[in-house]
Order: structure tokens, then C-alpha cells, then sequence
């Protein structure tokens, strides 16, 4: 009994870190006004989010988020800003006010009806949760299912990437093109 | 389940979207517009993979892997843009992107 309160807690206590530092980072990509600082902050909004998905027993896309997204993609994010090397803005700065006003009020009014949904479910259908086996979300269990039920998706998932290397390829080749003095396509 | 009920973790998840869609809106530097469309697939991916634990089905875990392929696609393709056009020595500012307006 004991035991499982301490576990309990230690379970709340590394929920309420990894929560808050994914609000806190998110809020602070959106508000830095150094591109450089918000991927920095990004990459920990993604870390303290496999650390969430750890704690829905989601190993294995836990991991993949910090090889893939943590790890390549924001290596690559970091590598153009610096290439691009943009200038600082504020986050209130340019445009009309009201702009920036209704920006602020569409995502408020998102954020609100999300709030709703949920509370309106929250005693009900949300309220428990099935038990999970111990194999749940591990890499054998999501390659089963990788490999039977979703085999169609798994290979257009291929054909999406193999598209979008294809399509980067075309965009760095068409302006190196166009700046050594030849027509652009 | 132990620790947290699942409505504290949609509850993040509804917040992360939140503020993606905010800077998706407010900002005006392309870079920055993606790393905030990069926190709204987040949230969604968080609500998925909420679901599929709560539900004790695997397949919200598989979706969430094909967004994020998808989210890597779009930041190839993106980022790809933000070069060329720095490469022509347009600004990048999303207002100013206009040569497609009809």
C-alpha cells in the first residue's frame, strides 16, 4: 500500500516537471523574438513530451520523437536559421494592431472550446482507463502492427518522405540555377 | 491507470494547440511560423497517443508516428523554401510573400 502511494507520487511529481516544462518552452517558441532561442526551446518542448508519452506507456514513439524530431529535424532547423541568419522581431512587432488582436482572440476562442470539450466529457467517458499489457507501445508490438493492419499506411508513409526529399532537392537546385544567370523553371 | 487521469494529459495537449495555432498567427518570420505549426502537430500527437493508451489500442500510436513523417516532410519542404528565398534576397516576412495573391 505504501508502496504504491510512493509510486503514485513520484508518477504525479514527474507528470507536473514534464507538463509545465512543455507549457512553459511552447509559450516561450512563440515568444522569443531570436529564431535561434525558439528552436533551442522547441527542442526541449520536445523532450519533455517523450517524457509524457513515456508515461502513457508509449516507448516507442517516445523514442522515435527524440531520434527524429529532438534529434534530425531540429538539427536541420538550427542549421538554416543559422544559413539564413533572420532578423529579430518581436512578437507584437508589424501589422495593423488588429492583427494581432484577432490572432489572439482565434486562438483563445480554440483553446477555450478544446477546455470545454474535455470538461464536458471529463466525468464520463474519459473518467477510466483500460488496462494495458506490459507489451503495450513497445518496438515489436508497433512493428506487428506496422506490418499487418496498417501495411497501406506504413507504405505511403515511404512515398510521403521519398516526395518531400524529392521536392527539397528541386528547391535548392532551382535557385542555385536561377542565380547563375539561366531561366528558372 | 496511475498518476495523472487522461483529461490532464488532453488538457496539455489542448494548450500545446493553442499556442501553436497563436504564434502560427501572430508571427511574421517564416522560421518561426513553422517551429509553431511543429508544436500544433505536437499537441495532436500528445491527444493521440493519449487516446490510444486510454483506449488500449495501438493504433492512435501508429497515427502519431505517420504525423510525424508527415511533420518531417513539411519541414524539408518548408525549410527548403525559407533557403531559396533568402537565396533571391526576399525578406523573409510572411506578409510580404504576396507574389501569389491573385
Amino acid at each position: 500500500m505504501i508502496v504504491a502511494s510512493v509510486g503514485n507520487v513520484l508518477v504525479w511529481a514527474v507528470w507536473i516537471l514534464a507538463a509545465f516544462a512543455c507549457l512553459g518552452s511552447g509559450v516561450a517558441v512563440v515568444s522569443f523574438s531570436n529564431p535561434f532561442y525558439s528552436a533551442l526551446a522547441l527542442i526541449g518542448n520536445l523532450g519533455s513530451l517523450a517524457v509524457l508519452y513515456l508515461l502513457l506507456s508509449a516507448e516507442f514513439v517516445a523514442a522515435a520523437q527524440v531520434l527524429v524530431y529532438a534529434g534530425a529535424v531540429m538539427v536541420m532547423f538550427l542549421f538554416v536559421i543559422a544559413y539564413v541568419d533572420p532578423r529579430l522581431e518581436s512578437p507584437w512587432a508589424g501589422g495593423p494592431g488588429w492583427q494581432a488582436i484577432g490572432a489572439v482572440l482565434a486562438a483563445a476562442a480554440l483553446l477555450v472550446e478544446i477546455i470545454v470539450v474535455i470538461g464536458l466529457n471529463a466525468g464520463g467517458s474519459l473518467a477510466h482507463s483500460h488496462d494495458v499489457g506490459g507489451s503495450f507501445g513497445s518496438p515489436s508490438y508497433i512493428g506487428r502492427l506496422f506490418l499487418t493492419d496498417h501495411l497501406l499506411a506504413f507504405e505511403i508513409t515511404s512515398i510521403v518522405l521519398l516526395v518531400a526529399a524529392i521536392g527539397g532537392v528541386i528547391l535548392g537546385s532551382h535557385s542555385r540555377r536561377s542565380e547563375a544567370g539561366v531561366e528558372p523553371l | 491507470m496511475n498518476g495523472p487521469n487522461i483529461t490532464w494529459y488532453l488538457g496539455v495537449a489542448g494548450f500545446l494547440f493553442g499556442v501553436g495555432a497563436l504564434g502560427v498567427l501572430l508571427r511574421r518570420n517564416p522560421l518561426i511560423v513553422l517551429l509553431s505549426l511543429e508544436i500544433m502537430l505536437n499537441g495532436a500527437n500528445l491527444a493521440l497517443i493519449t487516446f490510444s493508451r486510454h483506449l488500449d489500442n495501438g493504433d492512435g500510436q501508429i497515427f502519431a508516428l505517420a504525423v510525424m513523417a508527415v511533420a518531417a516532410s513539411e519541414v524539408v519542404v518548408g525549410l527548403g523554401m525559407v533557403v531559396a528565398l533568402n537565396r533571391k534576397r526576399v525578406p523573409l516576412d510572411v506578409d510580404r510573400l504576396s507574389s501569389l495573391r491573385g
